[in-house]
């Protein structure tokens, strides 16, 4: 098995008017990870989409291994060695790892001899730098357990070149770390060619050789990655000078509590423990950060919060008064809540703009009386001012919310539920996923809303984003509140107690 | 107060003006909801002409009895609308629930229970001024729809349980009990071949409307459709029913009453589709007997998948389907062709109807335009 370059010459590649990729070139060089840069929407999921021949560029050409390659379906990239790692996970969670290791073979039999197999997997994981367990099942592993298995079935399937979308999205620190190193051994090695596709400044610094970057459908510019200072990808990225700044905190939080929340427990999933939480207090012009591993309580703390799961047992409580989330109290009380995928959580993706922008109040009049027939009127002009308050990119009020980009869709639920007066803000990973631009918008507005006076809990799997934006740090592990550190704590410190090292 | 965040940007840069670049799109996607379901309904058409041509008729001869059939004539017209009337209330059985994304099939349950009861309190109150006993009859059939699919929701809100099985197994139930009841405590000593209850009074019956052979039944299904679309998209009712039915999640986030929204919507829907079967009792059949069974709430769930469950199309939908249906007569004796004829028809146009749903959003021209 040997690491393979590959080549992209003049690829061009339209949706209906839309010009996805415009004539990009680009070469990886054999057993080198390259990283393929730029923000969301600018045509890395295309790119290699082209190449792995999910989509089919209109014009240019890909040269495989020196030869130009015909490239029309998933099958013909398998067939030439070329496998991705996607950015979700695609084992199957209730078999085991050497069932979905055997069962993704092209050529798997119509009756599996298992014996024969396991002997062949066996030869196979002793050739392995590393070791995964074989025969339990892919759902007890871990999210990095995982990402380390799914890259162990493109080597089983003998790909030579992976293409990883944005592999570390879901990983801790450590994790993040330990994958990688991994995948740079392997190169290193000369096992495989990588293209990496990631919006990570500091992955691309520490594990790439190459690196190009892409913006609006463009090739922009790349190189080395020795040669290029964090600085130089930034603007070739964004296409400006700067990296947007942080807006700074300001002012110190409030001696009474706002949101202080005891002894909450739920129910857990799927056999997993459920919430077990002692205290989360947060202060009126306060950001609590909540960190931890992805599936360790976080999503439950958001719903129960949210209205949309029930606690077994504890208080809540919004300036002394007792919360359950209804409609009332949230109106009363000012709690606004913007949960992680909006599009899933926070709105009604197939109603238009206007009307998703107005779910907060269309029941209510200015003065909070119960509104029963819709004020079409208010509910235009509320949209429109929106729009043009929080820059969202929108064809027009009236199409389904679900046509916007992930970006604009956070903007508009983002705009939503900072409307008017906020005394409470549960904020769960704004940033997940989306560019630059919007990253650096969204996080100044919810300091903004901090500095204003309210009392923010922030969730998120990002270590970074908590740590630039928190007054205060938790961490969550299990569904329990197991470590309180200040700003600007260690991130090293904080992941390991995120993993339960410390 | 003070503590709170006030975005200044908000208000500052209230008055810019919104950057919009697809004004069309609202009229292009009504176009698309309309475009979509004629196209399905020409497929079924082709698909009929071709079973009709295998049988060795004439789908020309067909077409033209069913327009003579359904609208040739005053009489014809008038059959139709009798037999659109209690399809626009079981219609609605199915519509409204839909708003919050239930797909509730067991509108014939409470027909049966809705006619069933209407004519169990008319023979006690005998004597009473007929237009009293005709409001006190509307009351009973619509509480006894209203209870049988409210409890549907009930148990999809509160227990999880599927409500499109559970309301077509609770008409099961409906028209076990009707039988029952209608064979056995209920049962007019004086109905031999066909049990049916006690009649309710010729006296007591519903009139025609003025110079036809209409019954109020229709002015009531139009005036429902009317007031439900008003309700569906007009109040905060309504919205707060599509937001749930758009995302369950999101309504749970904004705090709605979800589980209360499932019940009423569920409940009103009921409370339609007894009213059909009262209104089958107290201007068609004077009593309650099997003949309340003829499958209302099922041809309902086609009139309201081909509204798209949009209460005003409901109408123009209804009168199509009775439409065919009074032609089917006609078109028996005819092309010597079995009544069932019409029902291979309708069959077919719910296929085709629902296999049209994937075909909205797969044409470019009717998207939203990207911003340039």
């Amino acid at each position: 098995m040997k690491a393979i370059g590959v080549e992209a010459v003049n690829v061009t590649k339209r949706f209906g008017a839309f010009t996805a990729l415009d004539d990009v070139s680009l070469k990886v060089r054999p057993g080198t990870v390259h990283a393929l840069l730029g923000e969301n929407g600018a045509g890395k999921s295309t790119l290699v989409k082209c190449l792995l021949g999910y989509n089919l560029a209109e014009v240019g050409s890909f040269i495989v291994d020196g030869r130009e390659a015909h490239i029309t379906q998933p099958q013909d990239a398998g067939r030439l060695g070329i496998g991705m790692v996607y950015q979700h996970f695609t084992l199957v969670p209730s078999m085991t790892v050497a069932e979905n290791l055997v069962m993704a073979r092209p050529d798997v039999p119509r009756v599996i001899n298992w014996s024969v197999e396991r002997a062949r997997l066996a030869t196979f994981m002793a050739g392995m730098p590393f070791k995964i367990p074989l025969d339990v099942p892919v759902d007890s592993l871990a999210a990095g357990e995982r990402q380390k298995a799914e890259i162990l079935k493109q080597l089983y399937l003998e790909r030579r070149l992976l293409v990883l979308d944005e592999p570390t999205s879901t990983l801790t620190p450590q994790e993040s770390q330990e994958v990688l190193g991994l995948v740079r051994s392997l190169v290193q090695a000369g096992t495989i060619t990588v293209i990496i596709i990631t919006h990570k400044l500091k992955e691309v610094a520490a594990f790439a050789d190459d690196v190009s970057v892409l913006r609006r459908g463009k090739m922009v510019g790349g190189g080395a990655v020795a040669a290029l200072s964090a600085t130089d990808l930034t603007t070739l990225m964004i296409g400006e000078k700067h990296a947007p700044a942080i807006i700074e905190r300001l002012g110190a939080p409030g001696a009474t509590p706002r949101l202080a929340v005891h002894n909450l427990a739920t129910l857990g999933d799927h056999g997993r423990p459920g919430l077990n939480i002692d205290a989360i207090v947060v202060h009126p012009r306060e950001i609590v950060g909540i960190a931890g591993v992805s599936g360790n309580g976080q999503t439950a703390l958001l719903e129960v919060l949210g209205g949309q799961r029930f606690a077994t047992s504890g208080t809540i409580a919004i300036a002394d008064k007792p919360y359950h989330a209804r409609r009332d109290e949230a109106f009363a009380l000012k709690v606004r809540v913007l949960p992680e995928e909006p599009l899933r959580n926070g709105c009604v993706p197939s109603m238009s703009v206007e009307d998703n922008a107005s779910l907060r109040r269309f029941d209510r009049n200015d003065d909070g009386s119960p509104r029963r027939w819709l004020d079409r009127k208010r509910m235009s002009a509320r949209a429109k001012t929106m729009i043009a308050a929080y820059g969202i990119r929108t064809p027009s009020k009236d199409v389904p919310i679900a046509a916007l980009s992930g970006g604009n869709v956070q903007r508009a639920i983002l705009a939503r539920e900072l409307d008017g007066a906020v005394d409470v803000f549960i904020v769960a990973n704004p940033c997940f996923g989306l560019d630059v631009k919007a990253v650096a918008d969204i996080r100044a507005r919810i300091v903004a809303a901090r500095n204003g006076g309210a009392a923010v809990l922030l969730i998120s799997e990002d270590l970074d984003e908590i740590r630039e934006l928190s007054d205060r740090i938790l961490v969550m592990r299990d569904g329990a509140i197991v470590f309180e550190a200040p700003a600007g704590a260690d991130a090293q410190m904080i992941g390991s107690h995120m993993v339960g090292h410390g | 107060m003070s503590d709170s965040a006030a975005l200044p940007s908000a208000t500052t840069l209230a008055d810019a003006p919104a950057p919009v670049f697809d004004r069309g799109y609202r009229y292009r996607h009504a176009l698309e909801s309309i475009l979509v379901p004629a196209l399905a309904l020409v497929l079924a058409a082709a698909g009929f002409a071709l079973f009709l041509i295998c049988l060795g008729q004439s789908p020309l001869d067909f077409v033209d009895l069913v327009w003579r059939g359904a609208f040739g004539s005053a009489f014809s017209i008038q059959n139709t609308l009798l037999k659109a009337s209690p399809l626009l209330l079981t219609a609605l059985c199915v519509a409204l629930p839909a708003q919050l994304g239930l797909v509730i099939i067991g509108g014939e349950g409470a027909v049966v229970l809705g006619g069933l009861a209407a004519a169990a309190i008319a023979p006690p109150l005998a004597g009473i001024p007929p237009l009293l006993l005709q409001v006190l009859m509307m009351i009973a059939g619509m509480s006894a729809g209203a209870v049988w699919i409210g409890f549907a929701g009930w148990l999809r809100a509160k227990r999880g349980i599927n409500e499109t099985i559970s309301s077509l197994l609770l008409a099961y139930i409906a028209i076990a009990l009707f039988n029952h009841i209608v064979e056995g405590p209920l049962r007019d000593p004086a109905s031999l071949n066909k049990p049916s209850t006690a009649d309710i009074g010729a006296g007591n019956m519903f009139g025609y409307l003025p110079g036809t052979d209409v019954h109020p039944g229709l002015i009531f299904g139009i005036i429902a459709c009317i007031a439900f679309y008003i309700l569906i998209f007009k109040t905060s009712f309504g919205f707060g029913c599509r937001v749930t039915g758009g995302s369950l999640r999101a309504a749970q986030l904004q705090g709605l009453p979800v589980t209360r929204l499932i019940i009423i919507a569920c409940a009103l829907g009921g409370a339609c589709a007894g009213l059909a079967g009262m209104v089958e009792v107290a201007a068609v059949q004077g009593r309650a007997n099997a003949s309340l069974a003829a499958g209302y709430g099922y041809a309902g769930i086609l009139i309201a998948f081909l509204a798209r469950q949009n209460p005003l199309a409901i109408i123009p939908m209804a009168v199509v389907l009775g439409g065919l249906t009074a032609s089917g007569g006609l078109i028996q004796r005819r092309m010597d062709l079995p009544d069932a004829t019409v029902l291979v028809l309708q069959g077919m146009i719910f296929v085709a109807i629902l296999a049209s749903e994937t075909f909205y959003g797969r044409f470019a021209w009717f998207q939203p335009r990207r911003a340039p």
